[in-house]
């Protein structure tokens, strides 16, 4: 293999697994240690600045950076990512203002943002503190999108939600709110210099075909109109028993608001096996906590509606077969028929997007899938000044990647308005800085805590399934979030090796835990993975490769499950590993 | 510092025959110097250990005074220790060795303990041909008491202080297979790919098995001028052979070419091969493995490998025809055998 390029901004990053992994490149590490400080104040304006959301996004965020973290590689379960983003917010100072400073000289630029979901509302952030002037247009009487209306108040309490979208507000925001935009042309009238559209995937999908549908209307739900409703107080009670069909987050959204409403039979149906459910894995452990039970290889057949009144619904069961490619396919069982008793059905079956305001003749054209053609970096659209993120953009994913669409946007549309090429995109900034303090000592905390990851306590059941408004987490005190974040395994410090110092005396292969480090004949990748000390099958994980040593050796470590325990480094006599601290920051609009 | 290593081990790490893994042969954290040759040698260990798939309570590791006499603290934390006076390893070795046959034990010791204070019982352990793999760390200087010369230090070496050695140097292998070792070998604790096969080819060898590993001093030896740094052993070292050991019961996957490789027969039946190199070395004879030292030295090369084996030899307990049962299995009837015994015994010497 050839020598390993450290110089690539992109190589250490990936070492950072769950950094790497958040679509916003939140620096984890860093603000995990900042915990450990005390310093929550520090750690969230790292989270504020990254991920704009943090009070909500430490409690409803997909974490695509918990399955990455490396803990879970080593034992098994990841850092509490997610809960400890949380404890930032729960513990900062309440009277710190976060608020980036806005200039009160304008630049002269008028952006109109569409939608006042979490991509809107990260362009907002990113753009008003270069002096840009920004309408934000929505047809709720508040901000947040789906975020408030599609998330119980027993998952994100309301004022936890007011608080993170009001600090961007309150930056200098022009708010239309109660104001649908039932046409894009009359935005693009006003000469704005460049609009954003961010009004995600606002359609639930239906099931109109299956019989009984419109026998049965009365009692049969869109999962997120009928959250909606639910927030809005439009609904207030349901029937005793109650279906919810569909196996994503909706669904386990949808259920547990029902018992909460008074239901006393909640159960969810899905399509496909368990294993494949597309909700996250610890919404379906909340679900089945509560007493919901998950029926899975379901697939629905018609609504029973018996003299005008919806009695249960019919479903046909299916087997999942897998082909030779692992392809799934699922065919009706042999089994006849069930049908499930019930008052009301909730379909949380999906999301589509709409955009009914979008005229033919504005020039945005639009791909097979009912969604804008976009450039998949700049975002932009077909019509030079519309710029589009979130669900909206490339369809619904989660809130995180609206963030990270936003940011991005945000960087586009500062590039466009100045007259520059939108490709032209800053790169992150980065830095490696040594961490030696001493002969073997460093300023991190380099040993590794054997804690397993701790549980956030909940406020009891029987209370919580009273009341839809009591948020049923509770967050780790202070105690708890220092032994959690211990837990991390300080992956952005970095081990980098100078091989031109190297003795080759072996001291940091025999001294490495984890088996990670192999001094060995060059040869390809395969060949190398082959021959390591210890196997190295992950291939998502790189290997660290140095160029030929004095005995025409290379060094090759395997990153795959390194602790960054910094024995190599603390045994090594030539300082050739030493501990850095790798600090990778994308860029936000307005910085070179 | 850290004084302890991480408690996690590779997912994957693989087991051996009796189900351990590396960890559980492994020590306490060395608080030797970082880059110390003992902690390879250690490692070395080790890993012969667990491919061995010893069973660690059946293992006694002794050692003298020295640095490297504090390494048994860093391997096999399972197994029996005893940390002797210095120089006195092989004594206490020959005791234990007498009371129970049936152990595996690793005698540790380093140049200081082994070519200076400990040079008689080194001498008489060697002549007794004991059961004992007797692993001497050898860096050429008195690391525990600032770098000064010790007894192997190579005439005109000089270490950190940059006196040359005005003294010649004692070659303890020289030395072993004069006095009587019938398994002689040297390593460098920077070549685990030979070092790690003749500690198990050691391990497996019934009498005495001599290791000289040449395992530099990182902080007073380890200098431009000295014969036992990392950067001179690396360059001027020349191996007999290069070889497999292959254990018993172990089935054997790889066949050689006639004539390219010797086979030894242990004294419990595994093999060693022997892959000649271009000259290849003949070292079953005592007096041609001397020959070869001697002719290695003075073309200014340091002749490593298994350097002389005599499978054939007989151990100490051979020689004294001592019981075959360890001490603490006899009992009273063993020990005393009762009257009648006595007047054969008596009747035997009138």
């Amino acid at each position: 293999m050839q020598p390993t390029n450290t110089d690539n901004p992109e190589y250490f990053h990936k070492v950072i697994d769950c950094q790497y992994a958040c679509p916003s490149h939140t620096p984890v590490p860093e603000y995990i240690r900042l915990i450990g400080q005390g310093k929550y104040d520090e750690a969230f304006r790292i989270n504020w600045i990254s991920n704009v959301f943090p009070g909500v996004l430490g409690r409803i965020c997909d974490r695509p950076c918990e399955p990455a973290c490396r803990r879970s590689r080593v034992e098994e379960t990841p850092v509490a990512i997610c809960r400890l983003k949380r404890v930032t917010a729960d513990y900062k100072n309440p009277a710190t203002d976060f608020r980036l400073p806005v200039p009160s000289a304008k630049n002269g630029k008028r952006i109109a943002l569409i939608g006042a979901g979490p991509a809107s509302l990260t362009v907002a952030r990113d753009l008003l503190p270069l002096g840009y002037t920004v309408d934000l247009y929505d047809d709720q009487s508040k901000a947040g999108g789906f975020i408030r209306t599609q998330v119980p108040s027993f998952r994100l309490p309301e004022k936890v939600l007011n608080e993170d979208v009001d600090r961007i507000l309150t930056m200098g925001v022009t708010t239309f709110f109660n104001q649908y935009v039932d046409s894009l042309k009359k935005i693009v009238d006003q000469g704005y210099d460049a609009i954003f559209v961010g009004t995600g995937a606002p359609r639930g999908r239906d099931l109109p075909d299956l019989p009984g549908r419109r026998e049965g209307a009365a009692e049969i739900f869109i999962g997120i109109d009928w959250l909606a409703g639910v927030l809005y107080r439009h609904i207030v009670g349901c029937g005793p028993r109650v279906l919810v069909l569909g196996g994503g987050n909706t669904a386990m959204d949808c259920c547990r608001t029902a018992k909460r409403l008074g239901a006393d039979e909640v159960s969810v149906i899905v399509r496909s096996p368990r294993a494949e459910m597309k909700a996250s894995p610890w919404e379906i452990e909340d679900a089945l906590e509560e007493g919901i039970p998950i029926i899975d290889n379901h697939a629905p057949l018609e609504f029973v509606v018996e003299e005008g009144r919806l009695t249960g619904m019919k479903f046909q069961k299916m087997t999942a077969v897998y082909d030779r490619d692992g392809r799934r396919r699922l065919i009706p069982s042999a089994e006849p028929p069930v049908v499930i008793a019930c008052d009301q059905v909730i379909l949380a079956v999906g999301q589509m997007n709409s955009f009914p305001f979008i005229e033919g003749d504005l020039g945005l054209t639009m791909n097979d899938h009912g969604l804008p053609v976009l450039d998949r970096t700049t975002h932009q659209s077909t019509v030079p000044h519309i710029f589009f993120g979130g669900d909206a953009a490339f369809g619904p994913k989660n809130v995180i990647t609206a963030v990270a669409h936003g940011h991005e946007a945000a960087i586009s549309i500062d590039l466009f308005c100045q007259g520059r090429d939108l490709h032209d995109r800053p790169g992150p900034a980065h830095t490696l800085v040594s961490q030696k303090m001493g002969m073997q000592d460093w300023l991190y905390d380099s040993s590794v805590s054997v804690d397993k990851r701790h549980a956030v306590p909940t406020v009891d059941r029987a209370k919580s399934l009273r009341d839809r408004l009591i948020e049923v987490e509770l967050g780790f005190d202070k105690p708890t979030a220092n032994h959690e974040a211990s837990r991390c395994l300080n992956c952005d410090v970095q081990t980098v090796f100078t091989y031109s110092t190297c003795i080759e005396c072996d001291a940091c292969v025999d001294i490495c835990p984890e088996m990670c480090i192999t001094f060995t004949d060059n040869g390809d990748a395969d060949d190398l993975r082959a021959r390591l000390l210890a196997p190295a099958d992950n291939r998502e994980q790189d290997l660290y490769v140095s160029p030929p040593l004095p005995t025409g050796r290379v060094m090759v470590k395997d990153e795959n499950v390194c602790l960054h325990c910094g024995l190599c480094a603390e045994r090594c006599p030539t300082s050739s590993w030493e501990m850095m601290k790798y600090t990778y920051k994308s860029r936000v609009a307005g910085e070179k | 510092m850290s004084t302890e290593k991480p408690v996690f081990r590779h997912p994957q790490a693989t087991r051996n025959t009796l189900g351990l893994t590396r960890k559980d042969y492994e020590g306490a954290v060395s608080t030797l110097c970082a880059g110390c040759g003992h902690d390879s040698t250690t490692n070395a260990i080790i890993q012969a250990c667990f491919e061995l798939a010893v069973e660690p309570h059946r293992v006694v590791k002794l050692s003298g005074i020295g640095c490297s006499s504090k390494t048994p603290a860093y391997f096999l934390s399972r197994s029996h220790g005893f940390n002797a006076v210095h120089g006195r390893m092989p004594s206490v070795a020959t005791g234990a060795n007498m009371a129970n046959r049936e152990l595996l034990y690793i005698g540790i010791s380093g140049d200081g303990d082994t070519a200076s204070i400990g040079m008689g019982q080194f001498a008489h352990a060697l002549r007794r041909n004991l059961n004992l793999n007797y692993i001497c760390m050898n860096n050429g200087c008195y690391g525990l008491t600032k770098g000064q010369d010790s007894a192997t230090a190579d005439f005109g070496s000089a270490g950190k202080k940059g006196v040359p050695n005005p003294y010649s140097s004692i070659d303890l292998c020289e030395l072993a297979i004069g006095l009587g070792a019938s398994f002689v070998a040297r390593g460098f604790s920077g070549d685990k790919q030979q070092l790690v096969p003749l500690i198990m080819g050691a391990f497996a060898h019934q009498g005495l098995a001599f290791i000289d590993v040449i395992s530099p001093c990182v902080t007073f030896n380890n200098t431009a001028t000295s014969t036992k740094s990392y950067e001179y052993v690396r360059e001027h070292s020349e191996a007999t052979n290069t070889f497999d050991f292959i254990p018993l019961q172990q089935e054997i996957l790889t066949h050689y070419p006639e004539g390219t490789s010797q086979e030894v027969i242990m004294h419990d039946g595994s093999i060693i091969h022997l892959h000649k190199a271009e000259a290849g070395l003949t070292i079953t004879s005592r007096r041609k493995a001397l020959d070869n030292l001697e002719e290695q030295k003075a073309r200014g090369r340091l002749l490593t490998g298994l350097l002389y084996i005599n499978p054939e030899s007989k151990d100490t307990h051979e020689i004294i025809n001592s019981t075959l049962r360890p001490l603490n299995s006899l009992g009273e009837a063993d020990l005393c055998p009762g009257n009648a015994a006595l007047q054969q015994i008596n009747a035997g010497l009138r």
